[in-house]
C-alpha cells in the first residue's frame, strides 16, 4: 500500500458529483500533482485529504492509517493555500511558530525550528515583519514555512502561485520542489498550470470533470497522453482524422498523405495528434514523412517561432527555434514538412 | 452662496449642540456667588453615594463588557464561518433592543424571574445584578455585535479558520489567538460605547432597584441644584473620553493596516 492512499473517493454536492470514483496512491516522498481546468475538482479532492470537506465516498489512508474520523487538527497534514492565509496579527516568525505553539513544544525547541525555517526559505531577517510588510512571494514562502515547521507527514498546496506574477512564479516553483526534495515529503500539489506541473512533479494527475483521466510522469503525460482531454490540455496539438489501411503495419491514409506509424493499430477511422515540436521544416533525415502545405501563420515567440500550415483540410501547428541567420518563412509560402510517423501520437476518447 | 449657506447650517448645528453644555458647563462652575468656583465639583466627589453608585456602574460596565465580547465574537464568527445565510436574521434579533424600550425590557424580565418564578434572580442581590448586566448586555447588544462583525469582515474567516486548523488549533485556540485579536479594535470600540451606556442607564436599574449612576444622577438632578450640571459635565466627559479612546486603539493597532 502506498503512503498516502486514496480510493475510489467520491463527492457529491446534492446532486452533482463534483469527484468521481477518485484513486492514487502517493509514495513516500513523492511530488504529485493535480491538473485540471477551473472547476474540475481538485481542490475538493485536496480538501478531503485534508478533512475540510467528507468524502461521499471512499477512503484515505495515510501511512496505513483511515482517516475518516479525524478532523484536519489532528491529521498532522501541512497545506498552503492560494491566498496564503498568514495570520496578520502575528509577526512571521509567530506565524512560523504557531503550530509548534499549538503542539505545545518547549520555547527553545519552537525558537530553534523557527530560525531553521526562515534560513529555509531565506527569510531569516524578516522574522520580526507583519505579513502586511512583505510582498506576495514572500508571504508564500513564510506560509510554506509554517505549514512545514510542524514536520508534517504530507504537503498540500493549492495553486499556491497563482497570485503571483510570472517571474517569481517560475523561481518560487524551483524553490518548492528544492525545498520538497530537501526535506523529502510526500507532496500533492493543485494547479491549473502545465508548465508547473510538467517541470514540478514526479507523478502528474490530469483531471478533468471530477475524474482522474490519466496518473503517469510528466514524460509520459506529454507524450502519451491516453485521452483526447489529456493530449488537448496538456501542450498545444494538432489533431488529425486518419483512415487506418493496414492494421499490422499500421499503416492510415492522412489526407492524400500515406504514412507508416510501424505499430498495430485498430480498423477503421482513428485520430491522430502531433507535437508541433515533432514536425520539421524542410526534409530531416529519420523524419521520413513529407507532405506539403501553405503557411498561413507566423507567431515569433522569442526564441522559437510557432507557425501554421494548411495541408489539406488540415491545420499543422509546428515550431522551429529562432536563429539569427535563417528567417522564417512569410505567410503563403509553399513549405515541406516533415515528421517521423512513430512520433504520431493514437488518441483514444 | 452656496458656500455661505453650508457655513450657516454648520454654525446653526454646533451652535446647537454647544451652546447648552456650555451653559451647563458655566452654571455647574457658579455655585459660589460672583466667581466660578469648582465648589459644585468638589461637592459631588465628596459625596459617598456618588463613590459607591459611580464605582458600582464602573464594575457593572465591565462586567457587561466581559460577558458581551464572551457572546457576540464566538456568535459573530460562528455565523460568518457555518451559517452565511443566517447572517441577516440575525443582524435583525440583534437590532431588536433599538426598538423595544427598556423599559419593556425591564418589565419582561421581572415577569420571567421574580420570585415565584422557575428562576428567582430576583430574590437575591447577586441574582438582581446578574439580570441588571444581561439587561445591559441587550441593550448594547445591536453596537457590540455591528463593531464586531464589522471588524471580522476585514480578515478571511473561513481561510483562516482552516490554515489554524491544519496547523493542530481547536476551537478555542481559534477564538483566543486569532479571531479575537483580529477584532480587537472593534471589541474595544463596541466596549467603549457598552461603557457609555452602562454609566448612564436609568430605567433597568431604577426598576431593579439597583445603586447605580443613571438613578444617582436623577435623584440629585430632582433634589439639588448646581451638583447635577457637574455631574452632567462628568458624565459627558466620561462618554467623550471614550469616544477619544475608540479613536486612540484604532489609531495605535500595529497590523490592522494590513487588513484588506
Ligand atoms: N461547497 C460547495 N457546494 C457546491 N458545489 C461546490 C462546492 N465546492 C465546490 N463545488 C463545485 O465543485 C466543482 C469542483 O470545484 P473545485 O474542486 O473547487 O474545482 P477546482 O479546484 O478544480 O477548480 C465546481 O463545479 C464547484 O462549483
Ligand atoms: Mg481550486
Amino acid at each position: 500500500m502506498a503512503f498516502l492512499d486514496i480510493e475510489h473517493l467520491e463527492k457529491s454536492y446534492g446532486p452533482t458529483k463534483v469527484v468521481k470514483d477518485f484513486n492514487l496512491g502517493v509514495e513516500k516522498g513523492e511530488f504529485v500533482s493535480f491538473l485540471g481546468p477551473s472547476g474540475c475538482g481538485k481542490t475538493t479532492t485536496l480538501r478531503m485529504v485534508a478533512g475540510f470537506e467528507t468524502p461521499s465516498q471512499g477512503t484515505i489512508r495515510i501511512d496505513g492509517r483511515d482517516m475518516a474520523r479525524l478532523r484536519p487538527n489532528h491529521r498532522n497534514i501541512g497545506m498552503v493555500f492560494q491566498s496564503y492565509a498568514l495570520f496578520p496579527n502575528l509577526t512571521v516568525a509567530q506565524n512560523v511558530a504557531f503550530g509548534l505553539k499549538v503542539a505545545g513544544e518547549k520555547r527553545e525547541v519552537i525558537d530553534e525550528r523557527v530560525a531553521e525555517m526562515l534560513d529555509t526559505i531565506g527569510l531569516s531577517d524578516l522574522g520580526a515583519r507583519y505579513p502586511f510588510q512583505l510582498s506576495g512571494g514572500q508571504q508564500q514562502r513564510v506560509a510554506l514555512a509554517r505549514a512545514l515547521a510542524v514536520r508534517p507527514q504530507v504537503l498540500l498546496l493549492d495553486e499556491p502561485l497563482s497570485a503571483l506574477d510570472a517571474k517569481i512564479r517560475v523561481s518560487l516553483r524551483g524553490e518548492i520542489r528544492a525545498i520538497q526534495k530537501k526535506l523529502g515529503i510526500t507532496t500533492i500539489y493543485v494547479t491549473h498550470d502545465q508548465e508547473e506541473a510538467l517541470s514540478m512533479s514526479d507523478r502528474i494527475v490530469v483531471m478533468h470533470q471530477g475524474i482522474a483521466d490519466q496518473v503517469g510522469t510528466p514524460f509520459e503525460i506529454y507524450n502519451r497522453p491516453t485521452t483526447r482531454f489529456v493530449a488537448n490540455f496538456v501542450g498545444t496539438l494538432t489533431l488529425l482524422e486518419a483512415e487506418v489501411i493496414d492494421p499490422a503495419l499500421g499503416k492510415v491514409r492522412i489526407g492524400d498523405t500515406e504514412a507508416v506509424l510501424g505499430r498495430a493499430l485498430p480498423k477503421g477511422k482513428i485520430t491522430l495528434a502531433v507535437r508541433p515540436e515533432m514536425i520539421s521544416l524542410g526534409s530531416v533525415p529519420g523524419r521520413e514523412t513529407e507532405v506539403s502545405g501553405r503557411i498561413i501563420d507566423v507567431d515569433f515567440l522569442g526564441s522559437v517561432i510557432r507557425l501554421r500550415a494548411q495541408i489539406g483540410d488540415a491545420v499543422l501547428v509546428f515550431d522551429t527555434f529562432n536563429s539569427s541567420r535563417s528567417v522564417p518563412p512569410k505567410v503563403g509560402a509553399t513549405v515541406t514538412l516533415s515528421l517521423a510517423a512513430s512520433d504520431l501520437l493514437l488518441i483514444g476518447e | 452662496m452656496k458656500r455661505y449657506f453650508s457655513w450657516a447650517v454648520l454654525v446653526a448645528g454646533m451652535g446647537y449642540f454647544i451652546l447648552p453644555l456650555v451653559g451647563l458647563t458655566e452654571f455647574s462652575l457658579s455655585m459660589r456667588r460672583g466667581e466660578y468656583s469648582f465648589d459644585a465639583y468638589a461637592a459631588v466627589l465628596a459625596d459617598p453615594t456618588f463613590r459607591q453608585t459611580f464605582s458600582y456602574s464602573v464594575v457593572m460596565a465591565l462586567l457587561t463588557i466581559a460577558f458581551g465580547v464572551l457572546l457576540v465574537v464566538p456568535t459573530a464568527y460562528w455565523v460568518r464561518l457555518k451559517l452565511p445565510r443566517l447572517r441577516p436574521y440575525v443582524e435583525f434579533v440583534t437590532l431588536l433592543p433599538l426598538v423595544i424600550p427598556a423599559i419593556v425590557i425591564v418589565f419582561g424580565y421581572i415577569r420571567m424571574f421574580n420570585t415565584s418564578s422557575w428562576l428567582p434572580l430576583t430574590g437575591s442581590t447577586t441574582g438582581t445584578n446578574l439580570l441588571l448586566m444581561f439587561g445591559y448586555s441587550t441593550l448594547s447588544l445591536p453596537y457590540m455585535y455591528r463593531a464586531v462583525d464589522t471588524g471580522l469582515r476585514t480578515i478571511d474567516v473561513a481561510t483562516l479558520t482552516e490554515a489554524a486548523q491544519i496547523l493542530g488549533a481547536g476551537w478555542v485556540t481559534i477564538l483566543a489567538r486569532l479571531i479575537l485579536p483580529n477584532v480587537l479594535v472593534a471589541v474595544l470600540s463596541g466596549a467603549f460605547v457598552t461603557f457609555a451606556i452602562v454609566i448612564g442607564e436609568f430605567t433597568l436599574a431604577a426598576l431593579l432597584n439597583r445603586p447605580a449612576f443613571g438613578p444617582y444622577l436623577q435623584l440629585m438632578g430632582a433634589n439639588r441644584a448646581y451638583e447635577p450640571m457637574a455631574l452632567a459635565v462628568i458624565a459627558f466627559g466620561i462618554t467623550w473620553a471614550c469616544m477619544g479612546l475608540i479613536q486612540l486603539v484604532t489609531r495605535f493597532s500595529k497590523h490592522t493596516k494590513a487588513a484588506r
